[in-house]
């Protein structure tokens, strides 16, 4: 209460020539009280750090919600004489508080800038320790035998999957391929978290959430080999799924062009007012493109129920996140757009999880926005077209492949659990790629699609241009049936 | 059932339901899935006042103002489509688009097909364009040029109040991604139109004048400008067919071939630049179809390739005047 009245006596002399506050401070007069009491120096617009004696944080001192929040502490101690006096002066443009269409500014004759960095670091959210055990006072949100179980299955599965199929495209089956190692938390955690009538707008490197809502092995390979089956008709490049019937929006290899996607859905959503939501997921290189900035902020304007999933794994190709951007990491960027945001471990399965439910709920109930930045690391090269040990070192990428491996971790604990064994391990691994293996034998012997598809889905019909230029290729290949290869139908 | 036309302007400024807007409020009243998303297109009511009166009528969810991101909104226009809206982005000016032209180019035209049909993108792009009065080069672009080559959208041109109404109702039962391009200069246009409920067909170009002596194809402000060269060749004695080819992509090589077949001379009188126009492609088009029906070899007027400059009579001679038509016709019947 003493430091309340020194202060507050500098900081009349000094505002003598600056009338508005007192009287603003005779308006918000009934309730201070406690305020002084709690020392709750709290400043709205400058870091916490600062040694600025003035209280800022005043709330909507004109409408009927400022009687709840913190004010000048000191004004009721004030002389009343003193007060009177400037009270009659009238409120002119050295008003204290400013009300731009921007925003409310209140002022201050201190030069100071908002730092660069905050003293602080984010906090990051986590459950499990690196030993997969409970951290203690941790909380979480409880998750069954079963689905740990089956997130557990899939995780590994997802693993086999990359380590297949990675070696497939060395040995020249498949052209093209993308793992996830590292991010299996991300994946699956996330999906298991979401229901299924959520939409899913991915960047490439989210393929366990397409297995967790039900793609089979069979259909990833058909994807990767571009047969006959694949639902995308062979029309993209291996990794690029896209399945309606599992609200999965087909990959398109351009950078962050989905999350402006996922705020029209989620806008739709709001419109149709379903009980659901829209998630894309993104790297750290995807958060410098001009459109997550833009759909950020138009989420946060269209108060959109749209979860914003980061994948922060640390590269970008061979950028490092340091020649990526400056600022804290991602989560902090929410704030600026007015979106409320949390830092994850990503690999960490119950953290995940319990973020991506808690975000959901208030998604879909507040509908707000909600980003989420999962920090992990890329333990693969970028894609079968790099080789990461050219930019880091190698014994870094060993290390989080062993010591931070998000599936051993979780493993640790459902095995704690009683809910693994080293039996099922086995059992599990072996059996999965013994499919994996029969789905890509499948997959290399299934017929490509045929020439017609080349012209269809272009637009709804074929238009007449279109018509015209299949009637020329076929005749061109009536005419060379030595130089067709033989195993694409016509 | 009596016919009872009324007289409505294509866009008259501060009034209510101009052509377009009154097809586009039409739309989404007969189908709740129809929205509008752009800058300016609520409570504003659009910087030419097409979307005036929707918001008060529909909601603030229904004709969505947004941020300045344009590559952003049609983003989000495009995803909204996939999950089932109808959306109408409008570009405030056809140039703010270029910003939009990676959604465009990468997902709007792509996603049907990547998607092997799973996802269908039945998107309106629409927005004032073309050469103004004295807007400056960046407000005076003709985007049909560079969207051309894009597969998976259609384009087309609205010049006629009857057309524009028509036009956009089809645009937006169309399934398929459709740029609709208005022109600055033809808002203030006066014309009877139907009461009834009618529709463009997207692909079609339309007769303008019959004639015998040339086939003059045109679209958009030009449709004008060769109008009144056409009244100006008409007293020298000529008979030219003029042609509102309406669809740019793809172009209604039917009408136009007839067309051809029975003049033997064409003439195409854009908007676009020199380079890499419409008039550019239309003219490979023709030559490569009907080449054989030709006395004279196709002949292009289009707008100089510069940036339109902000003085008023250079801006004039930047753009084709109806002049240079007749001198064309001229040259092309000898």
């Amino acid at each position: 209460m003493t430091f309340c009245l020194k202060n507050s006596r500098n900081i009349i002399s000094k505002l003598k020539p600056k009338v508005g506050l007192l009287s603003l401070m005779k308006q918000s007069s009934d309730c201070c009280y406690s305020s002084c009491l709690n020392h709750s120096n709290h400043c709205n617009f400058l870091p916490v750090t600062a040694t600025s004696p003035f209280v800022k944080q005043l709330k909507n001192p004109d409408s009927n919600s400022h009687k709840k929040g913190r004010f000048f502490v000191f004004e009721r101690f004030e002389s009343t004489t003193a007060e009177k006096q400037i009270a009659s002066v009238p409120n002119g443009e050295d008003n204290q508080v400013l009300n731009f269409p921007g925003g409310k500014v209140i002022f201050s004759p201190e030069m100071r800038f908002l730092s660069e960095s905050p003293s602080l670091h984010a906090h990051c959210y986590r459950v499990l320790d690196d030993n997969g055990q409970l951290i203690r006072h941790s909380n979480f949100i409880q998750v069954s035998e079963d689905i740990a179980v089956k997130m557990y299955s899939n995780m590994v599965t997802l693993q086999t999957l990359d380590t297949i199929f990675y070696e497939a495209q060395r040995q020249g089956r498949i052209s093209f391929y993308v793992t996830t190692i590292g991010e299996e938390a991300i994946n699956i955690a996330s999906a298991a978290a979401l229901t299924l009538d959520d939409f899913v707008f991915p960047q490439y490197r989210e393929p366990g959430v397409l297995l967790w809502r039900g793609f089979t092995l069979q259909e990833f390979a058909n994807q990767c080999f571009g047969n006959k089956a694949d639902y995308g008709k062979g029309r993209q490049m291996p990794i690029h799924y896209g399945s309606n019937k599992h609200k999965y929006f087909t990959v398109s290899s351009t950078i962050a062009t989905q999350i402006p996607h996922a705020v029209g859905a989620a806008y739709s959503l709001k419109m149709d007012k379903k009980d659901a939501c829209a998630v894309t997921y993104f790297g750290d290189g995807g958060t410098s493109e001009g459109d997550f900035h833009a759909a950020l902020n138009f989420a946060a304007v269209t108060e959109a129920p749209v979860i914003f999933i980061c994948r922060n794994n640390g590269w970008a190709i061979s950028t490092p996140t340091s020649d990526q951007f400056r600022s804290d990491g991602i989560a902090v960027r929410g704030q600026a757009y007015g979106v409320r945001s949390i830092r994850v471990d990503g690999n960490d399965v119950l953290a995940i999880y319990s973020a991506v439910h808690a975000a959901r709920k208030m998604a879909v109930n507040e509908h707000r926005p909600i980003l989420i930045e999962a920090v992990t690391y890329r333990v693969g090269h970028h894609s079968t077209s790099d080789d990461s040990t050219k930019y880091r070192p190698a014994d870094e990428i060993e290390w989080w492949r062993m010591a931070r491996d998000p599936v051993t971790r979780f493993r640790k604990w459902i095995e704690s659990n009683g809910w693994w064994s080293s039996e099922a391990e086995s059992q599990l691994r072996s059996s999965i790629r013994n499919q994996l293996l029969q789905a890509i034998q499948l997959a290399e012997k299934v017929e490509k699609p045929p020439v017609k598809d080349l012209f269809t889905d272009v637009y709804d019909d074929l238009p007449p241009n279109l018509r015209e230029q299949e009637k020329l290729l076929r005749e061109t290949i009536n005419r060379h049936p030595k130089d067709y290869p033989a195993d694409v139908p016509l | 059932m009596q016919l009872q036309p009324k007289l409505i302007a294509l866009q008259l400024l501060h009034l209510r339901n101009p052509a377009l807007g009154e097809g586009l409020e039409e739309e989404m009243e007969r189908d709740p899935r129809v929205c509008v998303m752009g800058e300016d297109v609520g409570h504003y009511g659009g910087s030419y006042k097409v979307t005036k009166g929707l918001a008060t009528k529909f909601g603030d969810l229904r004709v969505l103002d947004t941020p300045i991101a344009e590559n952003s909104f049609t983003g989000m226009g495009i995803g909204a489509a996939m999950t089932g809206l109808r959306p109408v982005v409008e570009g405030m000016n056809m140039g703010f688009l270029l910003l939009a032209f990676n959604q465009i180019s990468n997902n709007c035209g792509m996603l049907h097909y990547t998607s092997g049909g799973q996802f269908t993108i039945p998107i309106v792009i629409r927005g004032p364009g073309g050469v103004g009065r004295q807007l400056g080069a960046e407000h005076s672009q003709r985007l049909e040029s560079y969207f051309q080559s894009i597969p998976g959208i259609q384009m087309v041109a609205c010049s006629t109040p009857y057309n524009a109404k028509g036009l956009m109702k089809a645009a937006i039962r169309s399934e398929n991604p459709v740029i609709l391009f208005e022109h600055v200069l033809l808002y203030n246009l006066k014309e009877r139109i139907p009461d009834e409920d009618y529709i463009c067909n997207l692909e079609e170009a339309e007769l303008v004048r019959p004639g015998e002596d040339i086939t003059i194809l045109t679209y958009s402000r030009m449709r004008y400008h060769v109008m009144q060269a056409a009244k100006t060749l008409v007293n020298k004695g000529y008979d030219p067919e003029v042609i509102d080819i309406r669809s740019l992509k793809p172009f209604d090589l039917y009408t136009i071939g007839n067309s051809v077949k029975k003049t033997h001379r064409v003439l195409i009188v854009e908007e676009c630049m020199r380079t890499g126009g419409i008039g550019a492609s239309l003219t490979a088009a023709i030559t490569e179809n009907f080449h054989d029906y030709l006395d004279a070899p196709v002949m292009c007027l289009s707008s100089q390739d510069v940036p339109t400059p902000y003085a008023g009579t250079l801006e004039e001679w930047t753009v084709v005047q109806p002049a240079q038509i007749v001198t064309a016709v001229e040259q092309l019947c000898q």
